[in-house]
């Protein structure tokens, strides 16, 4: 069909190539590049350098991904599983936390798991503690998956609800266990949701810089830390923040290709 | 016997789950009203807080900043975004594919990637334009914040709106020009009113992403200061229960929005079903 004209589109392509395209290639020609602009490998060279905060960051990540599945999975499928209306309210609910900014939610958390905070009175009241809390990767973890766990319950729910109740019924009536109904037709049914959610919640947390702040203290660097400090931060050097940033992209899109289809119809419950 | 078991436990599970989401919230809302600066322990009730943010010049001109940018990010997004699928929908299939996957990156890509390669490019541009008079040397502040949040906001107007075209039937467009439109009055006559809903929902996500980037305005923002950045320098310093008083009114702001917006669904929804009754009657 052609009704309209290709030409509504030209100041959109201007645009596309210079904010998005150019940006790219620039990242890319200072990572290969010193700060006179010759040609070097010196940036991605050290990097590696900086494996272990990596090796962390994926860590986290990875951890805090799983977790946010294990606590999401059932919290999707209840949700599927209410009539219509009430579905509405509860997705509400889910989604109302998210839209106060995260900074003041991760704000919060600072505040709860501090060595005097609430939940250590709690605990003390129970005879235990007082843990520290705060300032450790467990805390790191706890505010990513926090923050991200929205993330995972849309998709997850969103393709729960084409999973028809007779199915697990036929399951159950045909003598299955609900570990096996589980295993053979909730856990398979749910694919596409499961690897939407994966990506949606590993690649903010894997490049994430706020969390490990406020949360994390100083010993808990991820390459997000790495990536603000070699920009904004003390060790100002575009070239080396570059190279991570790269290191960084090509982790995010391996990861993506792993978990494949970046499915349009599972964004719906998303935005 | 063992369903009332499994059910007692799904509800205890979903309690938890909630409490688990809605914890710091509470935290926030009780500690704003609290005398002292501690964290664990209630000594009084007081609206101090709430007070001292309100003249909070830093906070406020952020606000202002944010509203700013949000609005003028949004209505700049649409536009460009609502003309590029127009076009891009007129386009052959490879260089349409092309285009959208391109769209893709920004969406896809970590925020933190996006905002430093936009910031390198502004970096770019100001060696580069140090020997050209009558280029503005420098253009960190709000030029590129508002550039960065356009950037970051025109996919998702694009991936509105181009599902909403697609569903539109052309032959709409077809008897408007047979009763005698010009295409340019079919155009605003029939399709405009068509997609007007998915441009106003895109406008609307255009706004929320806008007024809640932080990651992205962090790098691009100069000296300027939008909300975000502004909590996130105050989250930097001491505590301050300031920030929880912010947190409870943006908290009620939010809440008042939704219940509003959903009371006036559900009438809606209750007149079309009346509507629909009598017209059965």
């Amino acid at each position: 069909m052609k009704i309209y004209d290709k030409k509504l589109a030209y100041p959109y392509f201007v645009w596309m190539v210079l904010f998005t395209v150019v940006p790219l290639f620039i990242v890319v020609y200072y990572a290969f590049t010193d700060a006179a602009g010759n040609f070097t490998m010196d940036n991605l060279l050290s990097v590696s350098g900086y494996g272990s905060v990596f090796a962390r960051s994926l860590l986290l990540a990875l951890i805090a991904t799983v977790i946010c599945l294990v606590i999401a999975f059932p919290v999707g499928y209840f949700l599927s599983r209410l009539r219509v209306n009430k579905q509405h309210i509860m997705l509400m609910l889910v989604m109302l936390p998210m839209w106060m900014n995260f900074l003041l939610r991760t704000y919060a958390w600072m505040g709860l798991l501090s060595v005097n905070g609430p939940v250590n009175t709690v605990l003390g009241f129970l005879g235990l503690g007082p843990y520290t809390m705060l300032n450790t990767s467990g805390a790191v973890v706890l505010g990513m998956v926090y923050n991200y766990v929205p993330y995972m319950i849309l998709p997850l729910y969103t393709s729960m609800t084409k999973i028809d109740q007779s199915l697990v019924e036929a399951a159950q009536d045909l003598g299955a266990s609900t570990t096996k109904t589980l295993l053979r037709v909730l856990i398979p049914m749910s694919v596409p949701g499961i690897s939407t959610g994966i990506t949606m919640v590993f690649v903010p947390a894997v490049s994430t810089f706020v969390i490990s702040r406020m949360l994390g203290g100083g010993s808990n660097l991820l390459i997000g830390d790495l990536i603000e400090m070699q920009f904004l931060g003390n060790s100002y050097n575009l070239n080396v923040g570059s190279a991570m940033s790269l290191v960084l992209m090509i982790i995010v899109l391996l990861c993506m290709s792993f978990t494949s289809s970046f499915d349009e119809d599972e964004m719906e419950g998303v935005s | 016997m063992k369903t009332k078991h499994l059910r007692l436990m799904q509800r205890a599970y979903i309690i938890l789950f909630f409490g688990f989401m809605y914890l710091p919230i509470a935290y926030m809302i009780v500690f704003s009203f609290n005398q002292s600066k501690g964290y664990s322990l209630f000594t009084g009730f007081t609206l101090k807080w709430y007070s001292s943010l309100l003249h909070n010049s830093s906070i406020l001109n952020a606000l202002w900043v944010s509203i700013e940018v949000a609005l003028l990010s949004a209505v700049i997004a649409t536009v460009l975004g609502t003309a590029a699928s127009l076009g891009i929908a007129s386009m052959r299939r490879r260089s349409r594919l092309l285009v959208t996957n391109i769209t893709y990156i920004p969406v896809v890509n970590p925020e933190i990637i996006t905002g430093i390669s936009l910031m390198l490019l502004f970096v770019a541009y100001q060696r580069f334009t140090g020997g050209i008079s009558w280029l503005p040397d420098t253009i960190m502040g709000f030029p590129t914040l508002l550039i960065a949040h356009i950037a970051f906001n025109v996919p998702y107007v694009i991936f509105n709106v181009t599902p909403k075209l697609k569903q539109l039937d052309i032959k709409l467009y077809e008897a408007a020009l047979d009763l005698g439109c010009d295409p340019r009055q079919a155009f605003f006559k029939v399709i405009l009113p068509e997609i007007s809903p998915a441009i106003l929902s895109a406008f609307l996500i255009c706004l929320t992403y806008s007024i809640d980037d932080f990651m992205i305005s962090y790098f691009n923002c100069g000296t300027v200061e939008t909300l975000p950045i502004a909590i996130y320098s105050m989250t930097r310093k001491k505590v301050s229960p300031e920030i929880y008083a912010l947190s409870t009114i943006m908290f009620v702001v939010i809440l008042a929005i939704i219940l509003v917006s959903n009371a006036m669904e559900s009438r809606n929804y209750r007149r079309d079903q009346r509507a629909l009754r009598e017209e059965g009657v």
